[in-house]
């Protein structure tokens, strides 16, 4: 069965939460016993309603203001699929969770609050998502049941998402857009008799439909070391294999090599995967594997098909997604962590920052603060081996890491 | 053939699991996440209870370095009331793989006055365990602790990242979350903290049976139902069989044919009525459950927040 990871993005109390919640209750995937909770909450509350964000919203910070703080991964199946949902924070001062959200994530689910509309936040949303590469949007306009399921509403909407897109230069992207109201059910997993205008699918219908194919980027194969494996025992005395998760397409045995950064050739010889072998292994699987010939390849380094090389580069630039309140400043020293390779990185320059409403109004800036996007250059210490973003989702992304903290500060998508 | 991990459908050996999750792509996630932690720390330790997740965490680990041996030691915090099913499984494991396996114990950290032991009619030593836990990191210095943990399990633990850093006293600071991306996991810490590891942080407990299920992993047999000596309290079904649940006189032992979800202290794990005597009754048992795993933990029911603040006092 197939999984389909879904990040949510929505403004605070457009009901992302009770947007889950309502899933989770209509597919029956809430137990008994964490539903009885919501019930006896939502009556020690006060409400007159069941309060499903209870069912997602796991810190205590979170209860008491009502708000999504940090990311929490939600699990449920149907008879199609498997799925895990990212629920991320709508807040702007959680953008950072935000992008750690979505970016295990292959589709997403924008809230609108129809009452509202198409705000900055909205912007930030898709704009994020756009950034991160996901293919299938769908735009939920949520609190139908506000608006007395307008149908003029739900147009005027969509029309003002539509022009959002026109204002900066996006990928290309499926968008859907579907009324809902979370809190009465509409829409969400049930059809909606309120919505007699609508005849699309339903949130689930949508989702159970997705053609996973079609969501996912493959890209070329890349194959970094992770750990290399030497049992010298004495059944295995001679061994020496090259475990890491292959990334993108597939690699066989007997397929040419090259190993990099030394460049050196050979073939692979086996691939395991625990005690036994295969022909292919392919994208996403974490195996083991040997060569013909006897090279020295250690953690970080990377084996690629020989005809299929990636840049080999002492810099690049990239579009990053700053998150930590120290600032980023031209001429700062960061690790950079591509895949499992670490390299030194200094920010030779910091061009064209995003401008906060993403309107498509950029500015000239030199540095950056938390939750701020920007194209950015920087020079290694050493070469890493590269794809751009676009064209590989893994081999295109890295983290910035702290040197004096060791914190996880950006994350960066590379574009040239 | 071949090894595909996204799509079930084409995983040729995995064709009898058609109504799981996507545990092939799962097991493939735990692999690179335990080879992370191999590379990344100095001295990484895999905490282990005995229970359905850390046997799996073990099973994992086994296949993430073969032919290597596990390249780090096993560590249980014993609590001093556990099933005597799961010690002497415990035990032989440990021997069938040659491992190191360390043990801690409650019982030292109550006798040195460290921690208090709870009494009356909920007591338990689960919430206990952590100031072991602590002293043992800190005895061996080591920086990276692997637990069976998944974000399934409990609201709290659906807010944990999979590297999971921990301040030098062992802390959660659940607000303050280092970012984690893709595949990518930053290990980078400083002398004094450590990193709590999840590797199953994205399984469901189906997922778990059904692995268990798949790779004929061999489990403790309070997981199957059997006939045990119980008593009732607050609609649960408790153990009677060792004296080490508080019971009142008025609370009759009966016997039932029960099994047990999960292997927490004895003390604050209920039975559940079934008649799943082989993996393929539990694994529909569970698929066809309306009750939540940790339903059966008392420890979770005392308030909204009973996980996130053990986990912020460094539980795991």
């Amino acid at each position: 069965m197939e999984v389909l990871k879904i990040a949510t993005a929505g403004s605070v109390d457009d009901g992302k939460s009770t947007l889950i919640g309502r899933m989770l209750y209509d597919t029956r995937s809430l137990t008994s016993d964490k539903l009885e909770a919501i019930e006896k909450t939502s009556k020690q509350k006060g409400y007159d309603y069941l309060d499903f964000s209870l069912a997602t919203d796991g810190l205590v910070a979170e209860r008491e203001q009502g708000i999504t703080i940090d990311v929490a991964h939600i699990y449920f199946s149907t008879e199609k699929k498997s799925y895990i949902i990212a629920d991320t924070p709508g807040h702007v001062e959680y953008t950072r969770n935000m992008v750690t959200g979505a970016s295990t994530s292959q589709a997403a689910i924008i809230l609108i609050d129809a009452r509202k509309g198409v705000i900055e936040q909205t912007n930030r949303h898709f704009f994020i998502n756009n950034l991160l590469r996901i293919k299938d949007v769908v735009v939920a306009i949520n609190k139908m049941d506000l608006v007395d399921y307008s149908e003029e509403r739900y147009n005027e909407i969509k029309a003002d998402f539509q022009g959002l897109m026109a204002k900066r230069d996006y990928q290309e992207q499926r968008i859907t857009f579907i009324p809902v109201s979370a809190l009465k059910g509409d829409n969400v997993v049930n059809k909606s008799e309120n919505t007699p205008w609508y005849n699309g699918d339903t949130l689930l219908g949508h989702l159970e439909e997705l053609d996973m194919a079609a969501v996912s980027n493959v890209g070329t194969p890349r194959f970094p070391v992770q750990y290399v494996v030497r049992p010298k025992t004495e059944e295995h005395h001679d061994f020496r294999g090259f475990a890491g998760k292959v990334y993108g397409g597939e690699l066989s045995v007997g397929d040419e090599v090259v190993a990099l950064p030394s460049q050196t050739r050979s073939r692979i010889k086996e691939i395991y995967f625990y005690d036994k072998k295969y022909e292919t292994a392919s994208r996403r699987s974490s195996v083991t594997i040997t060569l013909e010939d006897e090279i020295n390849l250690s953690r970080g380094d990377m084996l690629v098909r020989a005809n299929d090389l990636p840049t080999i580069e002492k810099q690049f630039t990239a579009t990053i997604s700053w998150m930590d309140s120290k600032q980023l400043t031209a001429g700062n020293k960061y690790v950079v962590q591509h895949g499992v390779n670490k390299v030194l990185a200094k920010v030779e320059t910091v061009h064209h920052k995003i401008a906060p409403d993403y309107s498509g109004l950029d500015t000239e800036a030199n540095t950056l603060g938390m939750n701020d996007i920007a194209q950015v250059s920087f020079r290694l210490n050493k070469p890493i081996f590269y794809d751009k973003f676009k064209e590989h989702r893994t081999n295109g992304s890295f983290i910035l890491i702290d040197t004096q903290t060791n914190n996880t500060v950006g994350a960066g998508f590379i574009s040239s | 053939m071949n090894i595909y991990t996204t799509d079930l459908s084409l995983a040729p050996e995995l064709d009898s699991l058609k109504d799981t999750s996507n545990v092939n792509a799962l097991e493939n996630e735990a692999i690179y996440i335990l080879r992370e932690v191999a590379a990344q720390f100095e001295k990484p330790v895999l905490l282990f209870s005995g229970g359905k997740d850390s046997i799996t965490l073990v099973r994992l680990a086994q296949k993430a370095f073969w032919p290597a041996k596990i390249p780090f030691p096993l560590m249980h915090i014993d609590t001093g009331h556990n099933f005597s099913e799961t010690i002497e499984f415990r035990d032989r494991l440990v021997e069938e793989l040659g491992v190191e396996l360390i043990i801690r114990k409650v019982q030292d950290s109550i006798n040195q006055g460290k921690v208090k032991e709870e009494s009356g009619r909920y007591a338990s030593r689960n919430s206990l365990q952590t100031t072991t836990l602590l002293d043992a990191i800190e005895e061996f210095k080591f920086d990276a602790c692997v637990g069976g943990a998944r974000r399934d399990e409990e609201k709290a633990r659906a807010k944990e990242r999979i590297f999971s850093v921990r301040d030098d006293f062992g802390q959660w600071d659940e607000r303050n979350q280092r970012p984690e991306l893709f595949d990518m996991l930053n290990g980078q810490i400083e002398l004094g903290q450590n990193v709590r590891v999840f590797p199953i942080s994205n399984w469901t407990e189906l997922d778990v049976w059904s692995y268990i299920q798949e790779e004929h992993i061999e489990i403790p047999s309070i997981y199957f139902a059997h006939r045990r000596k119980t008593f009732l309290r607050d609609g649960m079904i408790w153990s009677a069989d060792d004296n080490i649940v508080f019971r009142e006189e008025n609370e009759a032992v009966e016997e039932r044919m029960v099994r047990f979800r999960t292997v927490g202290d004895m003390s604050c794990t209920a039975a559940v009525l079934s008649d799943a005597i082989s993996i393929d009754k539990v694994v529909s048992e569970i698929r066809d459950s309306s009750i939540s795993e940790r339903g059966a933990r008392i420890d979770d029911k005392r308030s909204e927040a009973a996980m996130e603040k053990r986990k912020q006092q460094g539980y795991f």
